[in-house]
Protein backbone atom coordinates (compact mmCIF):
# COMPACT_ATOMS: atom_id res chain seq x y z
CA UNK A 1 0.00 0.00 0.00
CA UNK A 2 1.65 3.01 -1.31
CA UNK A 3 0.42 6.31 -0.16
CA UNK A 4 -0.25 9.35 -2.67
CA UNK A 5 -2.28 12.21 -2.51
CA UNK A 6 -4.00 10.47 -5.33
CA UNK A 7 -5.00 7.44 -2.99
CA UNK A 8 -6.50 10.07 -0.11
CA UNK A 9 -8.62 11.48 -2.76
CA UNK A 10 -10.18 7.91 -4.37
CA UNK A 11 -10.19 6.86 -0.73
CA UNK A 12 -12.04 9.64 0.73
CA UNK A 13 -14.96 9.20 -2.54
CA UNK A 14 -15.06 5.62 -2.05
CA UNK A 15 -15.29 5.97 2.15
CA UNK A 16 -11.94 4.99 3.09
CA UNK A 17 -12.43 1.43 3.02
CA UNK A 18 -9.68 0.27 1.06
CA UNK A 19 -7.15 1.25 4.33
CA UNK A 20 -5.08 -1.23 5.38
CA UNK A 21 -3.48 -2.20 8.79
CA UNK A 22 0.32 -0.68 7.81
CA UNK A 23 2.41 -3.86 9.37
CA UNK A 24 1.79 -7.01 10.08
CA UNK A 25 1.56 -8.68 13.75
CA UNK A 26 3.53 -11.63 13.43
CA UNK A 27 4.30 -14.79 16.37
CA UNK A 28 7.65 -14.67 17.08
CA UNK A 29 9.37 -17.16 15.19
CA UNK A 30 12.40 -19.45 16.51
CA UNK A 31 15.03 -17.98 15.59
CA UNK A 32 16.46 -14.60 13.87
CA UNK A 33 20.11 -13.22 12.40
CA UNK A 34 19.42 -10.13 14.44
CA UNK A 35 17.13 -9.50 17.53
CA UNK A 36 16.63 -5.76 18.09
CA UNK A 37 15.56 -5.32 21.82
CA UNK A 38 13.49 -1.79 21.76
CA UNK A 39 10.13 -0.91 19.23
CA UNK A 40 10.96 2.73 19.68
CA UNK A 41 12.53 5.22 17.05
CA UNK A 42 16.24 3.82 17.36
CA UNK A 43 15.10 0.33 16.68
CA UNK A 44 12.78 0.56 14.51
CA UNK A 45 15.01 2.60 12.17
CA UNK A 46 17.83 -0.11 12.59
CA UNK A 47 15.33 -2.60 11.75
CA UNK A 48 14.89 -0.44 8.29
CA UNK A 49 18.07 0.34 7.50
CA UNK A 50 19.64 -3.24 8.24
CA UNK A 51 16.83 -4.07 5.75
CA UNK A 52 17.53 -1.58 2.99
CA UNK A 53 20.98 -0.90 2.98
CA UNK A 54 22.55 -4.51 4.24
CA UNK A 55 20.04 -6.74 2.89
CA UNK A 56 19.30 -8.53 6.53
CA UNK A 57 15.79 -9.30 6.61
CA UNK A 58 15.52 -12.02 9.16
CA UNK A 59 14.82 -9.53 11.66
CA UNK A 60 12.90 -9.19 14.72
CA UNK A 61 12.32 -6.09 16.58
CA UNK A 62 11.24 -6.65 20.32
CA UNK A 63 9.08 -4.49 22.00
CA UNK A 64 7.53 -5.07 25.63
CA UNK A 65 4.48 -2.21 24.93
CA UNK A 66 3.32 -1.20 21.64
CA UNK A 67 5.80 0.19 19.28
CA UNK A 68 6.62 3.87 19.66
CA UNK A 69 5.61 4.28 23.37
CA UNK A 70 8.75 5.17 24.82
CA UNK A 71 10.75 8.39 24.49
CA UNK A 72 9.53 8.71 20.75
CA UNK A 73 6.30 9.47 21.30
CA UNK A 74 7.79 11.54 24.74
CA UNK A 75 9.45 14.35 23.10
CA UNK A 76 9.58 18.09 21.79
CA UNK A 77 10.33 16.89 18.75
CA UNK A 78 13.04 19.13 17.59
CA UNK A 79 15.57 17.95 14.67
CA UNK A 80 18.95 20.00 14.69
CA UNK A 81 22.64 19.19 13.40
CA UNK A 82 24.40 22.31 15.63
CA UNK A 83 26.64 20.47 17.63
CA UNK A 84 30.20 21.36 18.01
CA UNK A 85 32.76 18.67 19.18
CA UNK A 86 34.23 16.24 16.57
CA UNK A 87 32.21 13.01 17.17
CA UNK A 88 28.91 14.37 17.64
CA UNK A 89 29.50 17.24 14.65
CA UNK A 90 29.66 14.84 11.82
CA UNK A 91 26.88 11.96 13.13
CA UNK A 92 24.10 15.05 13.62
CA UNK A 93 24.93 16.22 10.60
CA UNK A 94 24.46 12.52 8.62
CA UNK A 95 21.20 12.10 10.86
CA UNK A 96 19.85 15.37 9.59
CA UNK A 97 20.36 14.60 5.61
CA UNK A 98 18.61 11.85 6.62
CA UNK A 99 15.65 13.48 8.11
CA UNK A 100 15.68 15.19 5.22
CA UNK A 101 15.12 12.57 2.34
CA UNK A 102 12.99 10.07 5.05
CA UNK A 103 9.45 11.27 4.11
CA UNK A 104 10.17 10.41 0.75
CA UNK A 105 12.41 7.10 1.34
CA UNK A 106 9.80 5.30 3.26
CA UNK A 107 6.64 7.00 1.62
CA UNK A 108 5.27 8.55 5.08
CA UNK A 109 4.48 11.71 6.24
CA UNK A 110 6.55 12.52 8.63
CA UNK A 111 5.67 15.89 8.60
CA UNK A 112 9.05 17.41 8.73
CA UNK A 113 9.06 20.71 8.89
CA UNK A 114 12.32 22.62 8.69
CA UNK A 115 11.40 25.67 10.33
CA UNK A 116 14.76 26.64 11.64
CA UNK A 117 16.47 26.94 14.86
CA UNK A 118 17.46 30.10 16.82
CA UNK A 119 19.64 29.66 20.11
CA UNK A 120 19.20 33.37 21.73
CA UNK A 121 22.66 34.82 23.32
CA UNK A 122 21.92 37.49 25.93
CA UNK A 123 26.15 39.07 26.05
CA UNK A 124 28.92 38.74 24.59
CA UNK A 125 31.00 36.04 26.00
CA UNK A 126 27.69 33.53 24.71
CA UNK A 127 27.71 35.34 21.24
CA UNK A 128 31.43 34.46 20.66
CA UNK A 129 30.56 30.90 21.98
CA UNK A 130 27.52 31.03 19.30
CA UNK A 131 29.91 32.36 16.70
CA UNK A 132 32.12 29.51 17.06
CA UNK A 133 29.85 27.33 17.25
CA UNK A 134 28.29 28.41 13.92
CA UNK A 135 31.92 28.24 12.33
CA UNK A 136 32.14 24.82 13.03
CA UNK A 137 28.61 23.73 12.14
CA UNK A 138 29.42 25.31 8.75
CA UNK A 139 32.44 23.70 8.82
CA UNK A 140 30.95 20.06 8.86
CA UNK A 141 29.35 20.88 6.21
CA UNK A 142 25.97 22.70 7.31
CA UNK A 143 24.38 25.69 7.47
CA UNK A 144 24.89 28.00 10.76
CA UNK A 145 24.52 32.11 10.45
CA UNK A 146 23.86 34.79 13.33
CA UNK A 147 21.00 36.68 13.49
CA UNK A 148 21.15 40.44 14.77
CA UNK A 149 19.01 41.83 17.22
CA UNK A 150 17.25 43.74 14.24
CA UNK A 151 16.55 40.50 12.22
CA UNK A 152 15.08 38.92 15.26
CA UNK A 153 12.79 41.86 15.79
CA UNK A 154 11.77 41.03 12.24
CA UNK A 155 11.30 37.47 12.83
CA UNK A 156 10.27 37.05 16.39
CA UNK A 157 8.49 40.66 17.92
CA UNK A 158 6.93 38.70 20.58
CA UNK A 159 10.55 38.01 22.43
CA UNK A 160 11.54 39.88 25.17
CA UNK A 161 14.55 41.61 23.77
CA UNK A 162 15.01 44.20 27.08
CA UNK A 163 14.76 41.96 29.72
CA UNK A 164 16.74 44.01 32.41
CA UNK A 165 18.88 40.10 33.52
CA UNK A 166 18.95 39.06 29.70
CA UNK A 167 18.73 41.16 26.98
CA UNK A 168 18.60 39.42 23.61
CA UNK A 169 21.59 40.51 21.50
CA UNK A 170 21.35 38.09 19.30
CA UNK A 171 21.08 34.06 17.77
CA UNK A 172 22.56 31.66 16.20
CA UNK A 173 20.15 30.05 13.26
CA UNK A 174 20.15 26.54 11.49
CA UNK A 175 17.70 27.03 8.99
CA UNK A 176 17.17 23.49 7.87
CA UNK A 177 17.02 22.16 11.94
CA UNK A 178 13.26 22.41 12.60
CA UNK A 179 10.32 20.04 13.74
CA UNK A 180 8.71 16.36 12.70
CA UNK A 181 6.37 15.14 13.99
CA UNK A 182 7.42 12.12 16.06
CA UNK A 183 4.98 9.00 16.67
CA UNK A 184 4.75 9.48 12.47
CA UNK A 185 8.39 9.05 12.42
CA UNK A 186 8.25 6.01 14.37
CA UNK A 187 5.01 4.24 12.56
CA UNK A 188 7.08 5.22 9.22
CA UNK A 189 10.06 3.29 10.01
CA UNK A 190 8.16 0.57 11.13
CA UNK A 191 5.85 0.16 8.04
CA UNK A 192 9.05 0.41 6.04
CA UNK A 193 10.75 -2.08 8.07
CA UNK A 194 7.77 -4.22 8.18
CA UNK A 195 7.77 -4.17 3.81
CA UNK A 196 10.91 -5.13 3.83
CA UNK A 197 10.50 -8.53 5.92
CA UNK A 198 11.11 -7.38 9.56
CA UNK A 199 8.74 -8.99 12.29
CA UNK A 200 7.88 -6.68 14.61
CA UNK A 201 6.55 -8.03 17.90
CA UNK A 202 4.77 -6.33 20.35
CA UNK A 203 3.80 -7.01 23.83
CA UNK A 204 6.83 -9.25 24.06
CA UNK A 205 8.99 -8.37 26.78
CA UNK A 206 12.60 -9.64 26.92
CA UNK A 207 13.28 -11.19 30.54
CA UNK A 208 16.68 -12.89 29.64
CA UNK A 209 19.68 -12.70 27.59
CA UNK A 210 21.24 -16.43 27.01
CA UNK A 211 25.33 -15.93 26.71
CA UNK A 212 27.46 -19.36 25.93
CA UNK A 213 31.10 -19.19 26.16
CA UNK A 214 30.64 -15.41 25.66
CA UNK A 215 28.62 -14.98 22.99
CA UNK A 216 25.37 -14.51 22.56
CA UNK A 217 23.28 -17.02 21.35
CA UNK A 218 19.67 -15.66 22.27
CA UNK A 219 17.09 -14.16 24.42
CA UNK A 220 13.90 -15.24 26.81
CA UNK A 221 11.21 -13.29 26.13
CA UNK A 222 7.34 -13.52 27.41
CA UNK A 223 6.60 -15.02 24.22
CA UNK A 224 9.01 -17.67 24.82
CA UNK A 225 12.69 -18.28 23.95
CA UNK A 226 14.03 -16.68 20.71
CA UNK A 227 17.53 -17.49 19.51
CA UNK A 228 19.65 -15.17 17.55
CA UNK A 229 23.07 -14.45 15.74
CA UNK A 230 23.31 -11.35 17.19
CA UNK A 231 21.64 -9.34 19.83
CA UNK A 232 21.17 -5.50 19.59
CA UNK A 233 20.20 -3.46 22.40
CA UNK A 234 18.07 0.06 21.48
CA UNK A 235 16.12 0.27 24.99
CA UNK A 236 16.71 4.09 25.84
CA UNK A 237 16.17 4.52 29.44
CA UNK A 238 16.18 0.78 30.36
CA UNK A 239 18.99 0.21 29.04
CA UNK A 240 20.75 -0.45 32.41
CA UNK A 241 18.05 -3.27 32.76
CA UNK A 242 18.28 -4.92 29.68
CA UNK A 243 21.89 -4.70 30.00
CA UNK A 244 22.01 -6.82 33.26
CA UNK A 245 20.55 -9.64 31.96
CA UNK A 246 23.56 -9.97 30.11
CA UNK A 247 25.73 -9.28 33.39
CA UNK A 248 26.76 -5.76 32.40
CA UNK A 249 26.70 -2.55 34.04
CA UNK A 250 26.64 0.62 31.74
CA UNK A 251 27.93 4.16 32.31
CA UNK A 252 24.60 5.18 32.77
CA UNK A 253 21.93 6.67 35.11
CA UNK A 254 18.53 7.37 34.17
CA UNK A 255 16.76 10.70 35.09
CA UNK A 256 13.30 12.08 34.20
CA UNK A 257 13.24 15.18 31.91
CA UNK A 258 9.72 16.86 31.83
CA UNK A 259 7.88 18.37 28.29
CA UNK A 260 4.93 20.79 28.26
CA UNK A 261 2.56 21.39 25.77
CA UNK A 262 0.11 24.59 26.28
CA UNK A 263 -3.76 25.31 24.75
CA UNK A 264 -3.96 25.76 21.14
CA UNK A 265 -2.86 29.64 20.27
CA UNK A 266 -2.95 31.04 17.09
CA UNK A 267 -0.07 30.85 14.76
CA UNK A 268 2.78 33.48 16.72
CA UNK A 269 5.96 31.19 17.09
CA UNK A 270 7.84 30.13 13.54
CA UNK A 271 10.70 28.45 14.35
CA UNK A 272 12.30 26.45 17.60
CA UNK A 273 13.66 29.30 19.67
CA UNK A 274 15.99 28.62 22.64
CA UNK A 275 16.79 30.85 25.62
CA UNK A 276 20.03 31.01 26.97
CA UNK A 277 19.12 31.62 30.26
CA UNK A 278 18.76 28.41 31.20
CA UNK A 279 17.79 25.74 28.91
CA UNK A 280 14.62 26.58 27.59
CA UNK A 281 13.21 25.80 24.14
CA UNK A 282 10.35 26.42 22.43
CA UNK A 283 8.25 25.40 19.28
CA UNK A 284 4.42 25.82 18.31
CA UNK A 285 2.91 22.69 16.65
CA UNK A 286 0.47 22.00 14.29
CA UNK A 287 -2.33 22.06 16.35
CA UNK A 288 -1.02 25.56 17.42
CA UNK A 289 -0.03 24.60 21.38
CA UNK A 290 3.27 25.49 22.47
CA UNK A 291 5.57 22.61 23.03
CA UNK A 292 8.42 23.24 25.63
CA UNK A 293 10.76 22.09 27.87
CA UNK A 294 14.22 22.86 30.11
CA UNK A 295 16.28 20.61 32.44
CA UNK A 296 15.92 17.60 33.65
CA UNK A 297 15.00 16.98 37.30
CA UNK A 298 18.33 16.42 38.15
CA UNK A 299 17.99 12.91 40.49
CA UNK A 300 17.96 9.39 39.09
CA UNK A 301 13.99 8.40 38.23
CA UNK A 302 11.93 6.16 36.32
CA UNK A 303 8.54 7.69 37.24
CA UNK A 304 8.18 8.96 33.52
CA UNK A 305 6.48 12.31 35.41
CA UNK A 306 8.58 14.60 37.17
CA UNK A 307 8.43 17.31 40.36
CA UNK A 308 7.11 20.82 40.47
CA UNK A 309 10.44 22.85 41.04
CA UNK A 310 11.26 22.15 37.72
CA UNK A 311 8.02 22.91 35.99
CA UNK A 312 7.92 26.39 38.14
CA UNK A 313 11.06 27.04 36.77
CA UNK A 314 10.21 25.83 33.56
CA UNK A 315 7.43 28.64 33.72
CA UNK A 316 9.59 31.37 34.78
CA UNK A 317 11.63 30.86 31.66
CA UNK A 318 9.05 30.48 29.51
CA UNK A 319 7.55 33.92 30.69
CA UNK A 320 10.71 35.65 30.61
CA UNK A 321 11.25 35.24 26.90
CA UNK A 322 7.69 35.42 25.41
CA UNK A 323 5.82 37.36 28.19
CA UNK A 324 3.08 37.52 25.85
CA UNK A 325 2.34 34.11 26.09
CA UNK A 326 2.15 34.18 30.39
CA UNK A 327 -1.57 33.45 30.13
CA UNK A 328 -1.60 30.62 28.14
CA UNK A 329 -2.43 27.72 30.03
CA UNK A 330 -0.66 24.52 30.40
CA UNK A 331 -2.64 21.82 28.84
CA UNK A 332 -0.57 18.88 29.85
CA UNK A 333 2.66 18.02 31.10
CA UNK A 334 4.68 15.11 31.01
CA UNK A 335 8.10 13.12 31.94
CA UNK A 336 10.05 10.99 29.48
CA UNK A 337 13.37 8.48 31.10
CA UNK A 338 17.17 9.68 30.04
CA UNK A 339 19.40 7.66 29.88
CA UNK A 340 22.83 9.45 30.84
CA UNK A 341 25.87 9.44 30.04
CA UNK A 342 28.61 10.32 32.06
CA UNK A 343 30.03 13.19 29.23
CA UNK A 344 26.42 13.92 27.83
CA UNK A 345 27.16 11.46 24.21
CA UNK A 346 25.94 8.46 23.20
CA UNK A 347 27.21 5.12 22.75
CA UNK A 348 27.11 3.16 19.64
CA UNK A 349 29.51 0.17 20.28
CA UNK A 350 30.42 -3.17 20.58
CA UNK A 351 29.51 -5.01 23.60
CA UNK A 352 32.23 -6.73 25.58
CA UNK A 353 30.19 -10.15 24.83
CA UNK A 354 30.77 -11.18 21.15
CA UNK A 355 27.50 -10.76 19.40
CA UNK A 356 25.76 -8.23 21.55
CA UNK A 357 25.06 -4.46 20.24
CA UNK A 358 25.01 -1.53 22.68
CA UNK A 359 22.62 1.69 21.22
CA UNK A 360 22.31 3.88 24.31
CA UNK A 361 23.30 6.88 26.40
CA UNK A 362 21.47 9.11 24.07
CA UNK A 363 20.82 11.73 27.34
CA UNK A 364 17.96 14.28 25.78
CA UNK A 365 18.90 13.82 22.35
CA UNK A 366 17.90 11.08 20.97
CA UNK A 367 15.03 11.92 18.78
CA UNK A 368 16.61 14.13 16.29
CA UNK A 369 19.44 11.32 16.30
CA UNK A 370 16.39 8.60 14.96
CA UNK A 371 17.14 8.05 11.20
CA UNK A 372 20.98 8.78 11.88
CA UNK A 373 21.48 6.26 14.91
CA UNK A 374 19.51 3.62 12.98
CA UNK A 375 21.91 3.95 10.05
CA UNK A 376 25.10 3.88 11.50
CA UNK A 377 23.99 1.40 14.67
CA UNK A 378 22.51 -1.08 11.12
CA UNK A 379 26.51 -0.37 9.90
CA UNK A 380 27.84 -1.89 12.90
CA UNK A 381 25.63 -4.95 13.57
CA UNK A 382 26.35 -5.60 9.63
CA UNK A 383 29.40 -5.11 9.47
CA UNK A 384 31.04 -5.42 12.51
CA UNK A 385 33.09 -1.99 11.69
CA UNK A 386 31.19 1.78 13.19
CA UNK A 387 29.82 3.53 10.38
CA UNK A 388 32.08 6.96 9.49
CA UNK A 389 29.97 9.16 10.94
CA UNK A 390 29.85 7.59 14.45
CA UNK A 391 33.34 6.42 14.92
CA UNK A 392 33.97 8.36 18.64
CA UNK A 393 30.93 6.55 20.45
CA UNK A 394 33.05 4.03 22.32
CA UNK A 395 31.98 2.39 25.39
CA UNK A 396 35.52 2.17 26.71
CA UNK A 397 36.14 6.01 26.68
CA UNK A 398 34.63 5.86 30.06
CA UNK A 399 37.23 3.60 31.74
CA UNK A 400 40.19 5.30 29.75
CA UNK A 401 39.13 8.71 29.78
CA UNK A 402 40.38 8.98 26.11
CA UNK A 403 38.00 10.65 23.38
CA UNK A 404 35.06 11.71 26.43
CA UNK A 405 32.68 14.03 24.18
CA UNK A 406 31.40 16.69 27.10
CA UNK A 407 29.48 19.06 24.62
CA UNK A 408 28.66 21.91 27.28
CA UNK A 409 31.95 21.78 28.70
CA UNK A 410 30.60 20.86 32.29
CA UNK A 411 32.61 17.80 33.29
CA UNK A 412 32.55 14.33 31.87
CA UNK A 413 30.91 12.87 35.20
CA UNK A 414 27.54 11.72 36.01
CA UNK A 415 24.70 14.46 36.86
CA UNK A 416 26.08 17.11 35.60
CA UNK A 417 24.29 16.76 32.02
CA UNK B 1 9.26 15.00 46.52
CA UNK B 2 10.16 15.97 50.17
CA UNK B 3 13.34 15.08 52.13
CA UNK B 4 13.34 14.71 56.05
CA UNK B 5 16.69 15.70 57.02
CA UNK B 6 17.57 14.29 60.51
CA UNK B 7 18.66 17.79 61.48
CA UNK B 8 16.51 19.82 59.98
CA UNK B 9 12.86 17.77 59.62
CA UNK B 10 11.25 17.63 56.53
CA UNK B 11 12.20 20.64 53.67
CA UNK B 12 11.53 20.70 50.34
CA UNK B 13 13.66 18.90 47.33
CA UNK B 14 14.55 22.34 46.02
CA UNK B 15 16.65 22.66 49.48
CA UNK B 16 19.23 19.69 48.26
CA UNK B 17 21.49 18.98 45.69
CA UNK B 18 21.68 15.78 43.93
CA UNK B 19 24.81 13.57 44.24
CA UNK B 20 23.68 10.36 43.02
CA UNK B 21 24.68 6.68 43.83
CA UNK B 22 25.78 6.35 47.08
CA UNK B 23 29.23 4.31 46.46
CA UNK B 24 31.88 3.75 48.78
CA UNK B 25 35.19 5.55 47.06
CA UNK B 26 38.34 3.34 46.32
CA UNK B 27 41.18 3.51 48.11
CA UNK B 28 44.32 5.77 46.55
CA UNK B 29 46.07 2.78 45.44
CA UNK B 30 43.06 1.29 43.71
CA UNK B 31 43.48 -0.01 40.27
CA UNK B 32 41.81 1.73 37.40
CA UNK B 33 38.69 -0.58 36.95
CA UNK B 34 37.79 0.24 40.87
CA UNK B 35 37.78 3.91 39.97
CA UNK B 36 35.87 3.05 36.56
CA UNK B 37 33.63 1.57 38.60
CA UNK B 38 32.98 3.88 41.44
CA UNK B 39 32.92 6.94 38.71
CA UNK B 40 31.12 5.95 35.86
CA UNK B 41 29.30 2.77 36.03
CA UNK B 42 25.60 2.70 37.63
CA UNK B 43 23.31 -0.40 38.90
CA UNK B 44 20.95 2.19 37.73
CA UNK B 45 18.07 0.36 39.35
CA UNK B 46 14.13 0.84 39.10
CA UNK B 47 13.48 0.56 42.50
CA UNK B 48 15.02 1.53 46.13
CA UNK B 49 18.58 2.94 45.40
CA UNK B 50 20.50 4.50 48.00
CA UNK B 51 21.88 8.00 47.12
CA UNK B 52 23.58 10.98 48.72
CA UNK B 53 22.04 14.42 48.73
CA UNK B 54 23.59 17.31 49.91
CA UNK B 55 21.08 19.96 52.20
CA UNK B 56 22.41 22.76 50.70
CA UNK B 57 19.79 24.90 51.62
CA UNK B 58 19.83 24.29 55.28
CA UNK B 59 22.20 22.70 57.54
CA UNK B 60 24.99 21.43 54.98
CA UNK B 61 25.23 17.94 55.64
CA UNK B 62 25.27 15.35 53.26
CA UNK B 63 22.75 12.71 53.53
CA UNK B 64 22.25 9.08 52.76
CA UNK B 65 19.12 8.62 50.93
CA UNK B 66 16.91 5.52 50.44
CA UNK B 67 14.58 6.68 48.00
CA UNK B 68 12.59 4.08 45.58
CA UNK B 69 13.13 5.39 41.55
CA UNK B 70 10.30 4.03 40.22
CA UNK B 71 8.15 6.08 42.79
CA UNK B 72 9.96 8.98 43.95
CA UNK B 73 9.11 7.69 47.73
CA UNK B 74 11.60 8.54 50.25
CA UNK B 75 12.05 5.33 52.23
CA UNK B 76 14.69 5.94 54.80
CA UNK B 77 17.01 8.99 55.71
CA UNK B 78 20.40 9.24 57.26
CA UNK B 79 23.47 10.94 58.20
CA UNK B 80 26.07 9.99 55.37
CA UNK B 81 28.70 10.71 58.27
CA UNK B 82 26.75 7.88 59.90
CA UNK B 83 26.21 5.55 57.23
CA UNK B 84 29.78 4.40 56.61
CA UNK B 85 30.45 6.43 53.62
CA UNK B 86 33.82 7.67 54.69
CA UNK B 87 35.81 5.66 51.74
CA UNK B 88 38.25 2.80 51.96
CA UNK B 89 41.34 3.68 53.79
Amino acid sequence: MRFSGWRVLREGLTGNKGWKPHWRDPEPKSEYDVVIIGGGGHGLATAYYLAKEHGITNVAVLEKGYLGGGNVGRNTTIVRANYYLPGNSEFYSHSLRLWEGMEQDLNYNAMMSQRGIINLFHNDGQRDAAVRRGNSIVNQGDDAEILSRDDLRRMAPFLNFDNARFPIMGGLMQRRAGTARHDAVAWGYARAADMRGVDLIQNCEVTGIDVENGKVVGVQTARGPIRAKKVALAAAGRSGQVAAMAGLTLPIESHVLQAFVSEGLKPIVDHVITFAEGHLYISQSDKGGMVFGSYLDFYSSYAARGNLPMVEHTMESFVAMVPALSKARLLRSWGGIMDMTPDGSPIIDHSPIDGLYLNCGWCYGGFKATPGSGSVYAHLIATDRPHGAATKFKLDRFRSGVGLMDEEGTGAQHNLH
Amino acid sequence: MRITCPLCGERDRREFYYKGAALVRPAEGEDLDAWHQYVNLRENPAGPLDELWYHEMGCNSWLKVTRNTATHEILAVQLASEAGLGGQK
